[in-house]
C-alpha cells in the first residue's frame, strides 16, 4: 500500500506546483489546496498504515503491536484546520485582488512593483492633485 | 518567578495582550488598543530579561506542557540562544509598538493592527522556546498568518499585491517542511528535538537521513531568504506600513536563521561536510545577489530590503563554519543585525514622513533640516556596514576572524568585499537623502509638520536602537561571552537535551 501511496503523493505534488507556477490566481489558489492534500497524504503514510485494528487501549494490555499509529492522524488534523484558514485568507485577498486590480492574470499585477514609465506617470498625477 | 512560568509568559503575555486590545479597540476608544500594545510589549521586555538571566544562572530551562513527559509532549525549552531570542523578539517588539502609535492610522487600528502585531510577536516568541518540531510548525503558521493579515490590511493595491507574492512563496515553504516533518517522523518516530538528537544517530539511513536535512534547508531557506529562494522578501516588504516592515525585517527572516541554526546543531549533524558545505556555498551568495540587488535599487525600504538578504548571508556563513568562534558570530551578528534592521526601517520611515518619499530621487535636503536625524540614521547605517567602534563591526571581525581560522578564504574575501559595498548602499542613501537639497526647495523639507506627541513616538523608540547598538560597540565584552556561552551550548549539547529528555539517557 505504501508504494502506492508514495507515487499518488507525488503525482498531486507535481500537478499542485503546476497550478501554483501558473499565471492565473484562481489556478494559483487551487495549487496550494492541492499541495497540503498532498503533504497531508505523505505524513499519513509515514505513520503505521493498518486497517480496522483503532490505537484504543484494550484493558493492562495498552495499545495492540499493530494497531494504527494516531500520531501522525493528529498532525493532520492540526495541518489541515490551518491549512482551511490559509485557504480562507488567500481566497478573500484573491477575491480583493480581482475586484481592485480587475484581472487575474498575475502577470498583469504591476502595483507592488510598477514599472518605470507607470511609476513616473502615477507620479506625476499624484502631484497635480496636491 | 519559577522557571515554568518565564517560559510560559513570553508567549502568554502577547496572546492575552492581544485578546485585549481587539476588545479595547471594539469598546471604541481609539487610543486604548495602543496602549496595550505598548504595555504588553514592555512587560514581555522585563519578564524575557528575568528568562535569559534564569538561563545564564541555571543552564537551559524546560517545562512539559500538561505534564506529558517528553518525548510525547510538548515541550518549551530556551537555552542562551532561544533565551537571547526572546529578548531581542521583546525588544523590537516594543521599539517598533511605540513607533507605531504615530505611524498606523486610525482606520488599521481599528482592524485590528494592535492585536495582530501582538499575534505576530506571540508567533515569533513560540518558534524560539519551542522543543517540538510539529510545534515549530504551528508557530511557523501563526507567524505567517499574523504577518499576512498584517501586510495587507488596509487594503491598498500596493498591498494587496505584495500580499500575494509573499503568501504564495511562504505557503510553499511550510508545505515543504511539513513535508520534511512527516518524512523525519516516518523514520525516526519522534519530533522532539532532543529526542531527535539522540535517536537519529541509531538510524542507519545516511542517504534519507541527508534528503530531509536538505528539505528543512528548502524551507527555512525560503522563510529565511536566502541565495536563490529570496525572491518573496524586496517584492513584498516594501508595500505596508512602515511599522510593518520594521518588524518583519527585525524577525521573521530571523526566524527562519534560528530554526537552521537550531537543525543544523542538534538534529542534522550527521554529514557536517555535505550539509554545512552547501550552506556555505549559499551563505555566499546570498551575501553578493542581496547586496548587488540592493545596488541597483533606488528606493529606501527595497535598497534596505535587499540588505535584509545580503547580511542574513553572514548569519548562515558563522553556521556553515560550524566551529565555536563561528557559532559565536553568527549569534552576535543575529543579534546585532535585529537591532540595527529594525532601526534603519524606523529612520526611513521618519525621513518619508519629513521628505515626502521613499524615492531617493525626490527626496534631500534631511542633513541641513534634521541634523538630529542624520546622527540617527548614521549610527544603525555605519553598524550594518561594520565600520568600528559599532557592533556591526564586531560580529564582521569575529566571522571573518572565525573563516581565517578553518582557511576559508574564498567566504572570508567575500564577506570583506560585500562589506565594503555595504558602505557603498548607505552612502547612497545619506548621499541622496541628507546631503543633497530637495528637488523641490528647502521648503518641501517637513512641509508637513509633525505634533510634539508624534515626533516623540516616532524618535524615541529609534533613539534607543541606537543607543543599543552604540553599546554593543563600546562594551562588546558582555555581549561576546554570551554568544560565546551559547556557541558553546550549540556544540554540546548535552545539557539541553538532558533538561528536556529529564530521566531518560
Amino acid at each position: 500500500m505504501e508504494p502506492w501511496l508514495a507515487i499518488l503523493t507525488g503525482l498531486l505534488t507535481a500537478c499542485a506546483l503546476y497550478l501554483v507556477m501558473c499565471r492565473n490566481l484562481v489556478r494559483i489558489v487551487l495549487g496550494t489546496v492541492l499541495l497540503a492534500h498532498a503533504i497531508n497524504l505523505a505524513v499519513l503514510t509515514s505513520g503505521r498504515l493498518t486497517r480496522a485494528i483503532p490505537p484504543i487501549a484494550q484493558g493492562e494490555g495498552g495499545v495492540p503491536e499493530t494497531a494504527a499509529n494516531a500520531l501522525p492522524q493528529a498532525l493532520i488534523l492540526t495541518a489541515i484546520v490551518i491549512s482551511f484558514g490559509l485557504l480562507m485568507s488567500v481566497l478573500v485577498l484573491a477575491v480583493r485582488l480581482r475586484r481592485v486590480l480587475g484581472t487575474v492574470d498575475t502577470d498583469r499585477f504591476r502595483a507592488a512593483e510598477p514599472p518605470p514609465d507607470v511609476a513616473a506617470a502615477e507620479d506625476e498625477h499624484r502631484r497635480h492633485e496636491a | 518567578m519559577s522557571a515554568a512560568w518565564l517560559l510560559f509568559l513570553p508567549i502568554a503575555l502577547p496572546f492575552a495582550g492581544a485578546v485585549l486590545a481587539f476588545i479595547a479597540g471594539r469598546a471604541g476608544d481609539r487610543r486604548a488598543p495602543q496602549w496595550v500594545n505598548v504595555g504588553t510589549t514592555a512587560l514581555m521586555t522585563l519578564v524575557s530579561l528575568l528568562l535569559l538571566s534564569a538561563v545564564w544562572r541555571d543552564g537551559p530551562q524546560a517545562i512539559q506542557m500538561g505534564g506529558w513527559a517528553a518525548p510525547f509532549g510538548i515541550t518549551l525549552v530556551a537555552d542562551i540562544l532561544g533565551a537571547v531570542m526572546v529578548v531581542i523578539t521583546a525588544l523590537s517588539g516594543l521599539a517598533v509598538a511605540v513607533y507605531a502609535m504615530a505611524d498606523i492610522d486610525e482606520g488599521r487600528a481599528k482592524l485590528g493592527w494592535h492585536a495582530l502585531y501582538l499575534v505576530l510577536l506571540a508567533g515569533v516568541t513560540g518558534a524560539f522556546l519551542t522543543g517540538d518540531l510539529f510545534n515549530l510548525y504551528v508557530w511557523f503558521e501563526v507567524m505567517l498568518i499574523a504577518s499576512f493579515c498584517l501586510l495587507v490590511l488596509g487594503g491598498d493595491k500596493a498591498q494587496l499585491d505584495g500580499g500575494l507574492r509573499y503568501v504564495a512563496l511562504n505557503l510553499v515553504a511550510t508545505v515543504m517542511f511539513l513535508m520534511a516533518i512527516g518524512l523525519l517522523y516516518g523514520l525516526t518516530g519522534t519530533l522532539n528535538m532532543a529526542d531527535l538528537h539522540v535517536t537519529l544517530k541509531t538510524v542507519d539511513a545516511p542517504g534519507l537521513v541527508t534528503t530531509i536535512a536538505v528539505l528543512f534547508l528548502g524551507a527555512f531557506g525560503i522563510k529565511s531568504a536566502v541565495f536563490p529562494l529570496f525572491f518573496w522578501l524586496p517584492a513584498s516588504y516594501h508595500v505596508p506600513p512602515v511599522a510593518v516592515s520594521a518588524i518583519f525585517a527585525a524577525l521573521l527572516t530571523k526566524v527562519g536563521v534560528y530554526a537552521l541554526i537550531r537543525l543544523f546543531t542538534l538534529v542534522f549533524t550527521a554529514d557536517v561536510d555535505y550539509t554545512h558545505g552547501i550552506l556555505l556555498v549559499i551563505a555566499g551568495a546570498t551575501m553578493v545577489t542581496g547586496v548587488l540587488g540592493a545596488a541597483a535599487q533606488n528606493q529606501v525600504r527595497k535598497i534596505l530590503s535587499f540588505h535584509i538578504i545580503s547580511q542574513i548571508g553572514y548569519m548562515v556563513m558563522g553556521l556553515a563554519l560550524y566551529t565555536p568562534l563561528a557559532l559565536l558570530g553568527a549569534v552576535f551578528y543575529l543579534v546585532h543585525h535585529i537591532i540595527v534592521k529594525a532601526n534603519l526601517f524606523l529612520v526611513g520611515g521618519v525621513a518619508k514622513r519629513i521628505t515626502g518619499s521613499f524615492e531617493l530621487d525626490r527626496i534631500g535636503g534631511l542633513y541641513k533640516a534634521k541634523p538630529w536625524l542624520a546622527v540617527l540614521f548614521l549610527i544603525p547605517a555605519l553598524s550594518l556596514a561594520g565600520i568600528p567602534p559599532l557592533s556591526g563591526f564586531w560580529a564582521k571581525l569575529v566571522l571573518i576572524e572565525a573563516s581565517l581560522e578553518v582557511e576559508a578564504w574564498v567566504i572570508a574575501g567575500v564577506a570583506l568585499v560585500v562589506g565594503l559595498l555595504t558602505v557603498f548602499s548607505m552612502s547612497k542613501i545619506w548621499l541622496e537623502a541628507f546631503w543633497k537639497p530637495h528637488p523641490d526647495g528647502d521648503a518641501a523639507v517637513g512641509a508637513v509638520a509633525l505634533t510634539r506627541g508624534e515626533t516623540v513616538a516616532l524618535v524615541a523608540p529609534i533613539v534607543l536602537l541606537a543607543s543599543i547598538t552604540v553599546i554593543i560597540g563600546l562594551a562588546p565584552q558582555p555581549f561576546l561571552d554570551l554568544a560565546a556561552r551559547s556557541a558553546q551550548e550549540l556544540l554540546a549539547p548535552e545539557a539541553y537535551v538532558r533538561v528536556v529528555l529529564g530521566g531518560l539517557p
